[in-house]
């Protein structure tokens, strides 16, 4: 059954790395990081590590994507195909070697991993882990996590906090807006400041008459609106 | 299932996070490729710390978890004061890094 479970979710993790990689489109590479990210849990669950597992799965797949997501459709079409990696722009730099010299460093770098990984002298590689028994306080659960978090790891606890502080003060700065390029130029308005015919500002002037700042600013015109008052009264 | 076989996955992803990183020009999928090595780190993390039964693994995951998110945070914030810019999305134009 793990095995079955455990093949399901290499696929879906070497799909989901390869979508990334071929996408055309960078919203759909995104789309295949989450199926990525979603299998890869599953990998981890087969592993007992079930805390990794979930923080991956609500961190990674929920927020960090989401953020992806919003950039993606902040920046828009940037369209681009594997091939066209070697489209114009970079063919007439004379770069026409970047894919087959890619395709060769990953390929030269998978067999040497795989060597380096498979064909080491550690005996336990080909057992599938040490002896496990499940509880509430077993290997992998968030309680266990916890606990090394805040007993051994403690300092590392600490600096990832602080790394994650520094980090989202550095987006804000960042991407906020900046002066320059003609953007400072905005003026605030109000909607008092419009130019308009009297008396047709606020509710306030409409009901009790204009106000004194405005009568001060209109000058002469401000007794206008007084005058069919008082006609209408002496009608 | 041996715990090679989670290696092996490991090994892949991160080859092929390496060779996106090597052949796309769009930063945010040269991100995202990042994101994939990093995965490919944590899958065999996580494997060597199930095959010794031990947590320290666990908890390097997800420190480069942490570290992941921090990497995103940046980059994006970068990208998005590039297309602010209005400079070319893409890593080739972008290659003299001067303001």
């Amino acid at each position: 059954m793990s095995a079955i479970l455990f093949f399901i979710a290499a696929i879906g993790v070497i799909a989901g790395a390869m979508g990334v990689v071929t996408m055309r489109n960078p919203f759909y590479s995104v789309l295949a990081l989450v199926g990525h990210l979603l299998s890869l849990a599953v990998l981890f669950l087969l592993l007992r590590a079930e805390f990794v597992a979930a923080a991956q799965v609500v961190v990674y797949a929920g927020a960090v994507m989401v953020l992806y997501v919003f950039v993606v459709a902040y920046v828009g079409d940037e369209q681009q195909t594997l091939g066209s990696g070697l489209g114009r722009r970079s063919r007439s730099r004379g770069e026409d070697g970047r894919r087959p010299s890619g395709v060769l460093f990953a390929g030269v770098l998978l067999v040497e991993l795989l060597i380096a990984v498979l064909g080491s002298g550690l005996k336990a590689v080909e057992g599938s882990g040490a002896p496990y028994a499940p509880g509430p306080h077993a290997f992998g659960t968030p309680a266990y996590i916890g606990n090394l978090l805040l007993t051994r790891f403690l300092l590392a606890f600490e600096i990832a906090s602080l790394l994650l502080l520094i980090a989202a003060v550095g987006g804000v700065v960042l991407a906020r807006r900046r002066g320059g390029l003609g953007e400072t130029e905005e003026e605030e308005y109000s909607p008092l400041a419009i130019p308009r015919p009297l008396g047709t500002g606020t509710m306030a002037e409409g009901v009790e008459g204009l106000s004194p700042a405005y009568a001060l600013v209109g000058g002469p015109e401000s007794e206008q609106p007084s005058e069919p008052d008082a006609n209408g009264g002496g009608w | 299932m041996s715990i090679a076989w989670y290696l092996a996955v490991s090994a892949i992803v991160f080859c092929v996070g390496a060779f996106g990183v090597m052949i796309r020009r769009n930063p945010l999928v040269v991100l995202l490729c990042l994101e994939l090595m990093l995965n490919g780190a944590n899958l065999a993390l996580i494997a060597f710390s199930r095959m010794w039964g031990n947590g320290d693994g666990q908890i390097f995951a997800i420190v480069v978890m942490t570290v992941a998110a921090c990497e995103v945070c940046i980059g994006l914030g970068m990208i998005v004061a590039i297309h602010r810019r209005r400079l070319p999305i893409d890593v080739d134009e972008l290659r003299e890094l001067q303001g």
